[in-house]
Parts: structure tokens; C-alpha cells; sequence
């Protein structure tokens, strides 16, 4: 199970918040976040302070996993892009790399066409990121360790304090 | 697939409650709600049918606390139990790292129980992966009302590989932190056996 778990270090995470940190500002975006599939937010950047960013990731992993479904229905592989336009603000949801999701959300200080051109440019960088943090995980994974793991010394009281 | 943050000092597991239609996986997750600090949880989403049946998943967030240093976050789904539904479990079992197997104890149940089960095992071999090798907590549940089966007849039909099970009436309460905790405890092992 733990083949594919999500290993984030400082060096990979800062890279990631700063391609974030430059496509909300380059698209003159509300917030930009970047979700793992299975809805697990990794990093956001903007104002998110009053909005409920893990519901926003769980659901969105949700919205692009039944989209996922009915385009294997239809003999797609996938579909990479998903738009939804409201009154006030709109929302661009794009898979990166198979494993990560990118949400764009924005209103009408920018457009859907800067939002695209500047996510395409994007994807390819965190793609570059994900693609190191995976090799990075199976390396150490093989080594058998990992830094300062927190699971070293985890006991059985340690657990049972999380429900006191 | 659980989610380990070194910069944020975060670990984020996904636990889900699998099982018939009817057999209380949100009611569960609704008690978990209700009885949380506000500051240990998130907002309980259900994506549901005007009649409260679940229509996709309901979703959970909570933060249990600190492990050396770490901030140990579950993610609890619900999937959703009736028959048709079957395309939506799947995209549910995703990444998952622990499931809870809800229970309905009324004897007339049972099939349905026998038959999700099966279905839980066929989509999550379709994930790649494995029922027996999974943490994995069984519940039964509605214990108080009236036409239940006994444990032990329950037992030999839904859980041969004899895996913590917890009696249960999710309604009130009992039974549902005992199955939560048991499930988390799971996870949070398996975990350690990799890192």
C-alpha cells in the first residue's frame, strides 16, 4: 500500500510553493492550489483564509475522479481539463502528471485564456518536481530510511494519546 | 495512500467506511462529527440525494494531534452503500490506507452484508490492492434493535481472518470512537513499518 505514498521534503515543497506563488500572480488568479488525486491538498497560494481548503481539495479530487470515470466509459484515457464558470468567479482544475491536480480559481481580473497559457507553462515545471520527488522516495525507500522519520520511535501510548 | 509532509510537519491518512446501503457509514461519521472539538475537525461534507441517501461520499476531516512533532491528520469517506452506486465506491477506495467494514446486524441484512463485502474486495483488487493485507476494522452494527444476528454467526460469515470487530449503535454512539480508534491505530502501524 505504502508504494505510492507522498513523501514531501522542505527543497521539493519550497519549489512547488514557488511555481505556485508565480502562476497565481502571472494570472492574476483569487487563489491557485495544487491537490493530490486522492484529495490531499499540497500547497496553496493567495488569499485562502476564508475558504475551507481541504473540503475545496477533497472535493475537487472527487470532481476528477467521476470525470475520470466517464471518460473511461468512453474510451478516454482521461480528460486533463475541467472548467466550471459562475457569476462572479470560475474555477480551472487541470491534471498534472497523472498524480497531482492544479486549481485555478478567478474572477473577472483575469481570463480563462491567460489561465490556461500560464497553467500549461506551470504544468511542466511541477511535473519536473513530482517527477524528482518520486525518485527521491523510491531511493529512500530502498536505502530504508528517511530523515528524522516520525514513525521512529512512535509507540502504542503515543497512538492511544491522539483519542484522550 | 497516505501523505507525509516534511515541511509542514503534516501526515494525512484516508480511512474509508465500507458496507450495504442503510448500514449506518454516515450516521458514523455524523456521531464522529458531532462529538469532536471544534478545533480538531473540519467540515463534515455530504454529497447526498434529496432523500439523505449518500449520493457520492461523505468526507471528514480530523486532526488527532501531535506525534513527534508531526500533526496527524485522518481523512474520513463514506461511500455510498446502494447497489447501483458501484462505479463511485471504486473512486472511493483510491488511495486508501485503512477501511472500516460497517455491518448491518439485522438478520435480514446479512446477504446484503455478504454481498458488499465481496464487492469491497473486487474493487479494491481492481486498485491493486488487498483486503487481507490492508488495515482493515470490522463493525457491527444497529446492535439494539430487536431482530439481530449473534456475533459469533456474524464473525464466521463477514470475518474469517478474525480482524478487530467492535459491536456498535451509531446512532447514540457506542462503538463508533472504539472502531475509529482501532482503525487510526492500524494505519499509524503499518505506517511505521515503512518509515
Amino acid at each position: 500500500m505504502s508504494g505510492s505514498d507522498l513523501v514531501m521534503y522542505e527543497e521539493e515543497f519550497r519549489k512547488i510553493d514557488d511555481e505556485l506563488q508565480k502562476l497565481h500572480q502571472q494570472t492574476n488568479a483569487m487563489v491557485v492550489f495544487l491537490v493530490d488525486k486522492n484529495g490531499q491538498l499540497i500547497a496553496s497560494a493567495g488569499e485562502t483564509r476564508d475558504l475551507d481548503t481541504t473540503s475545496l481539495a477533497s472535493l475537487t479530487a472527487g470532481n476528477i475522479a467521476a470525470t475520470g470515470g466517464i471518460a473511461r466509459l468512453l474510451g478516454e484515457k482521461e480528460f486533463t481539463i475541467l472548467f466550471h464558470e459562475g457569476e462572479k468567479d470560475n474555477i480551472h482544475i487541470s491534471l498534472i502528471g497523472q498524480r497531482v491536480i492544479l486549481v485555478v480559481i478567478f474572477d473577472k481580473r483575469s481570463s480563462l485564456g491567460l489561465v490556461r497559457l500560464r497553467v500549461k507553462k506551470a504544468t511542466e515545471a511541477l511535473v519536473s518536481i513530482f517527477n524528482d520527488i518520486t525518485s527521491k522516495a523510491e531511493h529512500d525507500k530502498t536505502e530504508g530510511k528517511l530523515d528524522e522519520s516520525p514513525f521512529a520511535e512512535i509507540s502504542d501510548e503515543d497512538i492511544d494519546n491522539l483519542f484522550r | 495512500m497516505s501523505f507525509i509532509n516534511y515541511s509542514s510537519r503534516e501526515i494525512n491518512c484516508k480511512i474509508v467506511y465500507y458496507g450495504p446501503g442503510l448500514c449506518g457509514k454516515t450516521t458514523n461519521l455524523q456521531f464522529v462529527f458531532k462529538k469532536t472539538n471544534p478545533d480538531q475537525k473540519g467540515k463534515l461534507i455530504s454529497l447526498a440525494t434529496e432523500t439523505e441517501r449518500t449520493l457520492f461520499f461523505d468526507f471528514l476531516p480530523l486532526a488527532l494531534g501531535d506525534i513527534k512533532g508531526f500533526k496527524i491528520r485522518f481523512h474520513l469517506y463514506t461511500v455510498p452503500g446502494q447497489v447501483f452506486y458501484a462505479a463511485s465506491r471504486k473512486l472511493i477506495l483510491k488511495g486508501v490506507d485503512g477501511v472500516v467494514f460497517v455491518a448491518d446486524s439485522q438478520i435480514e441484512r446479512m446477504e446484503a452484508n455478504i454481498e458488499s463485502l465481496d464487492d469491497l474486495k473486487i474493487n479494491l483488487a481492481e486498485q491493486g490492492y488487498d483486503l487481507d493485507k490492508l488495515p482493515y476494522t470490522v463493525q457491527y452494527n444497529k446492535r439494539d434493535l430487536p431482530s439481530v444476528a449473534p456475533v459469533e454467526n456474524m464473525n464466521k460469515l463477514l470475518n474469517p481472518r478474525n480482524v478487530p470487530y467492535f459491536e456498535a449503535v451509531a446512532v447514540t454512539g457506542p462503538g463508533v470512537f472504539e472502531t475509529l480508534k482501532n482503525i487510526a491505530k492500524q494505519v499509524l502501524t503499518e505506517l511505521k513499518k515503512h518509515y
